[in-house]
């Protein structure tokens, strides 16, 4: 089986910092969690609690309105404001504000299931609905939508655990202490989507992962665990189809369309924890981790914990740091003000240190080395795109299908000359989606 | 907490610890053993000659940006590339001012004034070369024999020992075997420019950018390999003499090495997508047999690669990679369907 997508690079991993680390509760549990409203794509949640209500762990407290999936409170304890707070997207997103109680009481609600093999499949994807499940591995497509939308369409089902970001081992812990969550939820998929087989897809760099999981498969037949080459960005959703089956998911279409539905690990973890243990989705494995924190961990974390509280449970700054980053290094959000929150999304807590920011060019030239033609994986020219681009010449950047672009900064990454090309392109999309809407 | 100052920038936080300079390093780098390979055959001037192309070739450049109150580009070290490489593709007897009016046409001309590095549409060492041949074809032609030059050659080559290269009209040009072996030819024991007669030393240069990621294979594959079916194919060797070999001269011979690694290779003056790069390589080669065969040159690798260098942007527009997502037979239905709609207008009128 062809395992290949084209182009791609490889950055410096730098997991080692955190592979070997188990995932460990929260030493200290937040004072105050900032449970933003949107963290889904679409719609953001309607909140359906008040100042001065009384929350406890598990309980709805954002209800759907449109696209999306319902919010939880992550801690017990009192809500002290529903109000707009500072976002890791970089603008403020209405967030209810809950002061904790310390006593953690969980919801009635969230009880194991009985008799979870009787569940038919529309059942499943309601109490995937229910618990709030979505992407968590960046986007956030509600997982719900994703499962009803691929019923009848989709014959492949694909797990997501390549993790090509640098830094973050949140997966990789996942996968190897809590394998049996992933299968126990790749079987729910399975089941929700009337499918009989199902991938797993591991980069080759967490070969112990990959051995893990296909000892807890053992003999059945159901599951095939992938060992993928480590290559940046395997993980990217069209990019592990194209690896894992040889398909190409068209320009502008989804990947339900050449049949296949891909599942983030950690998705895949909480599907179970939904379906089999009634836990919606309140909580997830983020990694804490790069040069300027004293002791990079993988915890797990109630949502809406600050990231400045994630920091102290890392031992805090060592030293100044240059840039914080909500996400891996290619594709995560710098950010300026340490008091947002993890969201169900937001897998790493990224604190470089000056020696580790990228380099930057006052002058940056193009020598049209062609390396970025060579390491895009949706097969574009960024260096023309960039040549137009900043022509301000938007039809040009068009035609050179700028709009295919997902920003996985590979080209940045490898251009020696240091030029801005994610910037640009985004300046550039954003150009001309707004001369779209004009007309 | 302590004070301190976050930056915010666009995604991606993490860059490739390659930057031009690096990359330019590189290229000067595989440079050597050709210098060295130079040196060795045609003595201590070919040393000199370099060095003094290297320094005039960055002072042109910095008194350009100067003049036109432009960045000062300095430490790119593109413009010694440029130094280097046009000594290599000049005689070793070349006087020193010659070589300076060269410099200062390929990188004032050929290059600034086309917007400097990244810019520009012709090789500038090739560009300078070609003018050197047009205003200087005397000198530019002649070829010292190896192992003849001396120290004082330093000063003045003007009492060096001339002779034909293996290419020449008086040799393979007109289908006669040079006196030089294959190894000769090989190992660079032959007359010629000062880098291009090594074609061990160019390879080793070639290899070490190729492990070091600096160039891709496309581009000299494709120009080295059309060159040698073609001239097997169609050789043009006596009857007396193996095919093969034959080939084996012709492609050790005439710099196309240096042409294929060094130049054919330049960032600026390729094209920038893969099947473009094999298609300039195969342009290349087709233009270096045409030219030695039926041209006035005997070599034709400086031609063969300026004239591909024109067409680079016309590669690059017609060899686009295929859309991810669309497969052939998409991309077939839908030339169909603009051809027929092409074919409806015409009837429609």
């Amino acid at each position: 089986m062809k395992q290949l997508f084209y182009g791609g690079v490889h950055p410096a991993e730098h997991k080692e910092a955190t592979e070997q680390k188990p995932i460990q509760p929260l030493a200290k549990a937040p004072a105050q969690v900032v449970i933003p409203m949107s963290m889904h794509i679409g719609a953001p949640c309607k909140p359906t609690v008040q100042k001065g209500d009384t929350v406890l762990v598990g309980q709805m407290i954002g209800a759907t309105a449109g696209l999306g999936a319902p919010i939880h409170a992550s801690v017990s304890g009192t809500v002290v404001a529903v109000e707009p707070r500072p976002g890791t997207g970089g603008v403020p997103t209405l967030s209810v504000v809950i002061e904790n109680d310390f006593q953690n009481t969980l919801s009635p609600d969230c009880k194991p299931r009985e008799n979870v093999d009787a569940l038919s499949s529309q059942e499943i994807i309601d109490i995937i609905r229910d618990a709030g499940c979505t992407g968590m591995g960046g986007a956030g497509f509600p997982t719900h939508v994703k499962i009803s939308s691929a019923v009848g369409k989709a014959d492949t089902i694909i797990v997501n655990g390549a993790e090509c970001e640098p830094y973050i081992t949140a997966d990789h812990r996942l996968m190897l202490e809590h394998g049996e969550k992933i299968i126990g939820g790749v079987r729910f998929i399975m089941k929700a989507l009337q499918l009989d087989h199902a991938f797993i897809g591991i980069e080759d760099n967490k070969m112990n992962a990959v051995n893990h999981l296909k000892e807890l498969v053992g003999d059945a037949k159901d599951i095939t665990v992938q060992a993928l080459r480590t290559r940046y960005p395997q993980g990217a959703e069209k990019q592990l189809i194209q690896a894992i089956t040889g398909r190409e998911v068209p320009p502008g279409k989804l990947p339900a369309d050449v049949g296949c539905c891909v599942f983030n690990a950690a998705t895949t973890a909480a599907i179970y924890d939904a379906v089999a243990l009634g836990q919606p989705v309140y909580q997830r494995v983020i990694t804490i981790t790069g040069s300027a924190v004293k002791n990079p961990v993988n915890l797990l974390a109630p949502v809406g914990t600050p990231f400045s509280h994630l920091i102290e449970e890392a031992g805090g700054f060592n030293g100044t740091p240059a840039r914080v980053i909500s996400g891996g290094p290619m594709m995560g959000f710098a950010q300026y003000d340490m008091s947002v929150t993890m969201g169900k999304a937001s897998n790493c807590v990224l604190c470089l240190s000056k020696e580790d920011m990228p380099a930057v060019s006052a002058n940056p030239t193009c020598i049209r080395c062609a390396r970025c033609v060579n390491v895009c994986p949706m097969h574009l020219t960024p260096l023309f795109m960039n040549m137009f681009a900043k022509a301000r010449r938007w039809s040009e950047v068009e035609e050179y299908r700028i709009m295919d672009c997902m920003e996985c900064g590979s080209c940045q990454y490898i251009c020696p000359a240091r030029i801005p090309l994610v910037q640009q392109f985004r300046t550039a999309k954003f150009a001309i989606r707004q001369q779209a809407a004009k007309k | 907490m302590e004070e301190y100052k976050l930056s915010v920038a666009s995604s991606p936080h993490a860059s490739s610890p390659v930057g031009t300079k690096n990359l330019m390093r590189d290229v000067l780098i595989a440079l050597i053993p050709a210098l060295a390979m130079g040196i060795y055959v045609f003595g201590p001037r070919a040393l000199t000659m370099t060095l003094v192309s290297v320094v005039f070739c960055e002072i042109f450049e910095w008194l350009y940006c100067k003049i036109m109150h432009k960045p000062i580009p300095c430490g790119d070290l593109s413009a010694a590339i440029t130094g280097v490489l046009l000594v290599f593709v000049c005689p070793v007897t070349l006087p020193y001012w010659t070589i300076i009016i060269g410099d200062a046409f390929a990188i004032i001309v050929v290059k600034q004034l086309f917007g400097g590095l990244g810019t520009n549409f012709l090789n500038p060492a090739l560009g300078g070369r070609a003018f050197l041949m047009l205003c200087y074809p005397v000198p530019m032609t002649t070829w010292v024999l190896p192992g003849k030059a001396n120290w004082a050659s330093i000063v003045s080559a003007a009492d060096a020992v001339t002779g034909s290269t293996p290419l020449s009209n008086d040799l393979m040009k007109n289908s006669i075997l040079p006196d030089a072996s294959l190894a000769d030819m090989f190992i660079g024991n032959i007359g010629g420019c000062v880098g291009e007669v090594s074609a061990i030393a160019l390879l080793i240069g070639g290899i070490y950018m190729l492990a070091k990621g600096v160039i891709r294979i496309r581009i000299p594959a494709a120009y080295i390999i059309t060159v040698a079916v073609l001239t097997l194919v169609f050789s043009r060797a006596p009857e007396d003499v193996n095919r093969v070999t034959w080939m084996l001269y012709e492609i050790f011979g005439g710099g196309l090495f240096l042409g294929a690694f060094f130049m054919a290779t330049d960032y600026v003056t390729s094209p920038n997508t893969p099947k473009g790069e094999v298609i300039f390589g195969i342009g290349a080669g087709l233009l270096v047999v045409f030219i030695r065969y039926f041209g006035g040159y005997p070599e034709g690798v400086c031609y063969s690669i300026l004239i591909m260098n024109i067409c680079v942007w016309l590669i690059d527009k017609a060899t686009l990679p295929h859309r991810f997502g669309v497969s052939a037979e998409m991309r077939k239905a839908e030339k169909e369907k603009a051809k027929a709609a092409k074919k409806a207008a015409k009837e429609g009128a």
